[in-house]
């Protein structure tokens, strides 16, 4: 039954059992028996960021570009902590990862030990699940079990507290076999029944749509497939969150673009006017609805997702299927087939999308001799594609010109902070993803405000040979925060001026990497190419245009119809009930 | 939705009896501004592995539904029940109400006790401690009776309930 081993060598024994090679960490006291157990083995590889919330963010990059479960390591106390920003990332963007937190040893908790916080009290709600353990014995089945709950379901961060006299100590330790759970029992089929009744609706639809997320990324690259076959046999119209990006490639002549906020003119309009929508793994966000009580009033809904909490929860839909997306697709086309159902006749519908398209919402104008940002990212796009690139972004403007304008053609290659939007996600991402696909080309799209907030990973990128790229995107604002300001608070740029920034260039430099700096459009080609070029990690200070903003763009408490196309679209000031919208 | 008519829900809630899992209930409650009018915990099998929790919520029919869902999702929760909706079901509640006085006023809340049924589980030559159990509007109004009789304080339980026949839940 097992060997006697100590709560150090199960945890790094129960983790190669789960086949996890890359775990990122930051030591310190209360998980030096960890350490210890992974000096002396050489089946995991740990990485060493600079900082915890890094580490969370890297393991999440892993997790999105692999659909594997990322890995964390970090001490109690401060470790513990500086970990929750990234927890909440995780949980929100429904991420699956195990983070393993030290704690004191269990006869001091309570006593405001040093290093000691209330680590399972802090993260219980931004976290799938979490664990203290306090036996030895417990620590394999609890990390099996956490894996388990992590990617199993709707994915999740699971956090595991060890106090360190648990590590210590020495107990058996044997692989279990199939974990199943006594309450936690995903449902991964969909009821037939509905599935049948879905299939009906698709077919009888005049106006389809289907408004797909994140969820079918999660779901497995075959998710993406079967969503192409839906498409096809449906002949509907595909929109996608941000969280959904890649699902359907870009150019697929029925898909219509990212939705929401600064979604595209003619997925806003489709959504508004459908008389059918299914969604598939998304989860009717503010970002997406716009104001709800305008939000697709003529439609029937469907809705697909593995948590049942999702459904009506801000959005009533008239057919709710709880299963998995790729289940429950797979499930719809052969119901389609064996029911011989053909594309309804759409014409007209495409006829109305065709004219919405012809406003080329995504569009710019160049005006003066300003670098536009949404051209940077167009020719970044344009000048890697080939390479089929991993991009992350961190948060502002530039990610959401990075999600209008750089083209997604596969799922799991891109990363980006949909759900909790957290400046500095993006460079330890890139840092995660590079280390699942260490041949990959993989370009953070970083905005100068955002890029400082992680800025010391640029030395975990150095110490492990990653060439991991950032492409700054200066605009010398926090230009998010000052379109806001712009729009809502009469243009009152309080706080949002980048001021005092570094010299990009030196400071990669000083990290052992290479720094090019973009001037303007004459050295824009040359810059990316440089970038491409070099073997070794790259920053590229990309100056552009300070003031230009992100068009379009529903105003906070309208509806899609409401949606401003351009600058010249701008009206006045919003109201208070719109002011106070986040 | 959240301009609907409000409901009063009766949930009752089977969770595994471990540390944490209560705050973790009550914490869904408060984080997502969800009401709690009463809550209720105690271990109820043989093994000690389950507790069982009864809470008294009220919101409009789709929060209820949500909170339903919310429950359903913790890692930790075998089973949630929606009492209200299940059907016919016992609700019970027992409270402690200490009052003091002399004379009159003695004398009335004794009799007014009796009536309700409630016992003096303490008695002193000025006061008493009575206990009362029942739907939760009789224990209301054995108390606001006792207000005028010269009630000095309560500890209310929080309201229990089961389904009536002979299924468990
Ligand atoms: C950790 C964190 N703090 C604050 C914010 C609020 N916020 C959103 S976008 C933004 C500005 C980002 O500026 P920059 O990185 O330069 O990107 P830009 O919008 O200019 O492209 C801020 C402060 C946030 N999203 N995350
Ligand atoms: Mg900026």
């Amino acid at each position: 039954m097992g060997t006697e081993m100590t709560g150090a060598d199960i945890v790094v024994q129960a983790l190669t059992d789960l086949g996890v090679e890359v775990v990122f960490g930051y030591p310190g006291g209360a998980v030096l028996p960890i350490y210890d157990a992974l000096f002396q083995q050489n089946r995991i590889r740990h990485i060493l960021v600079r900082h915890e919330q890094a580490a969370v963010h890297a393991a999440e990059g892993y997790a999105r570009s692999s659909g594997k479960v990322g890995v964390v390591l970090v001490t109690s106390g401060p470790g513990a902590t500086n970990a929750v920003t990234g927890i909440t990332d995780a949980l929100m963007d429904s991420i699956p990862l195990v983070v393993l937190t030290g704690q004191v040893p269990t006869h001091l908790i309570g006593t405001d030990a040093f290093q000691e916080c209330d680590t399972v009290g802090i993260t219980r709600h931004c976290s799938k699940h979490n664990y203290l353990v306090q036996e030895t014995a417990r620590l394999g089945p609890v990390l099996h079990e956490a894996f388990y709950i992590a990617r199993s379901g709707r994915p999740g961060p699971v956090v595991i507290d060890i106090p360190k006299d648990v590590q210590i100590m020495k107990a058996r330790y044997t692989k279990p076999g199939v974990i199943s759970h006594k309450t936690y029992k995903p449902q991964v089929k969909g009821d037939l029944a509905a599935i049948e009744a879905a299939v009906d609706m698709l077919a009888a639809a005049e106006r389809p749509i289907l408004y797909t997320g994140g969820g079918v990324i999660n779901s497995g690259p075959v998710a993406s497939q079967l969503l192409r076959e839906l498409a096809k046999a449906t002949g509907a119209p595909v929109t996608s969150t941000l969280m959904g990006l890649g699902s359907v490639p870009d150019d697929h002549p029925q898909f219509l673009g990212m939705l929401g906020m600064h979604g595209s003119y003619e997925a806003n309009m489709a959504m508004n006017k459908c008389d059918l929508m299914l969604c598939l793994g998304a989860r009717f966000d503010d970002r997406v609805t716009g104001r709800l009580d305008a939000f697709s009033p003529t439609s029937r809904k469907i809705h697909v997702d593995i948590d049942r909490s999702s459904f009506n929860k801000t959005v009533r839909v008239d057919l709710a299927i709880q299963g998995d997306v790729g289940s429950v697709m797979e499930d719809m086309l052969k119901v389609w087939r064996a029911r011989g159902h053909r594309a309804a006749d759409q014409k007209a519908w495409w006829e109305q999308i065709k004219g919405w398209r012809s406003r080329n919402s995504f569009g710019f104008e160049q005006k003066g001799d300003a670098l536009l940002p949404q051209k940077a990212i167009q020719r970044l796009y344009e000048m890697t594609k080939a390479r089929k690139p991993i991009i992350s972004t961190e948060v502002g403007q530039h990610q959401m010109w990075a999600a209008q304008h750089f083209g997604f053609h596969e799922p799991n290659k891109w990363l980006t902070s949909g759900g909790l939007g957290t400046m500095g996600y993006g460079l330890p991402a890139a840092i995660g993803a590079q280390l699942a696909y260490p041949g990959a080309l993989v370009i953070d799209i970083a905005g100068e405000a955002s890029i400082q907030m992680n800025i010391q990973e640029l030395g975990t990128a150095t110490q492990y040979r990653l060439p991991v790229k950032v492409f700054i995107i200066n605009n010398e604002y926090m230009g998010m925060v000052r379109q806001w300001q712009e729009l809502n608070h009469g243009g009152r740029y309080s706080e949002s001026y980048s001021d005092s920034l570094p010299d990009f260039v030196k400071l990669a430099e000083a990290y052992g990497w290479k720094g090019i700096t973009i001037e303007g459009p004459d050295d824009l080609d040359a810059g990316i190419q440089a970038m491409i070029d070099h073997p070794g990690p790259v920053m590229v200070d990309c100056r552009v245009a300070k003031l230009a903003n992100c068009f379009p763009m529903i105003p906070s408490g309208a509806s899609h119809t409401d949606m401003i196309l351009s600058a010249a679209d701008e009206r006045g000031e919003a109201d208070d009930d719109a002011k106070a919208l986040v | 939705m959240k301009h609907l008519p409000s409901e009063r829900h009766t949930l009752s809630i089977l969770v595994d009896n471990e540390a944490g899992v209560l705050a973790r209930i009550v914490g869904l409650f408060s984080a997502r501004g969800y009401n709690i009018e009463s809550l209720t915990v105690a271990d109820v099998s043989d093994d000690h592995a389950v507790s069982r929790i009864t809470v008294v919520t009220n919101g409009p029919p789709p929060v209820i539904d949500q909170i339903m869902a919310q429950l359903d999702r913790l890692v930790p929760v075998h089973k949630v029940v929606d009492l209200t909706d299940w059907g016919p079901h016992v609700e019970r509640e027992m409270a402690l109400v200490k009052v003091a006085g002399v004379g009159d006023k003695r004398v009335e809340a004794l009799r007014l006790a009796d009536i309700f049924r409630a016992r003096p589980v303490d008695t002193s030559t000025a006061s008493f401690v009575f206990e009362v159990s029942g739907s939760s509007e009789k224990v209301n109004q054995f108390i606001a009776l006792m207000r005028e009789v010269g009630l000095v304080e309560v500890a209310r339980t929080g309201v229990v309930a089961i389904a009536r026949g002979a299924e468990a839940v």
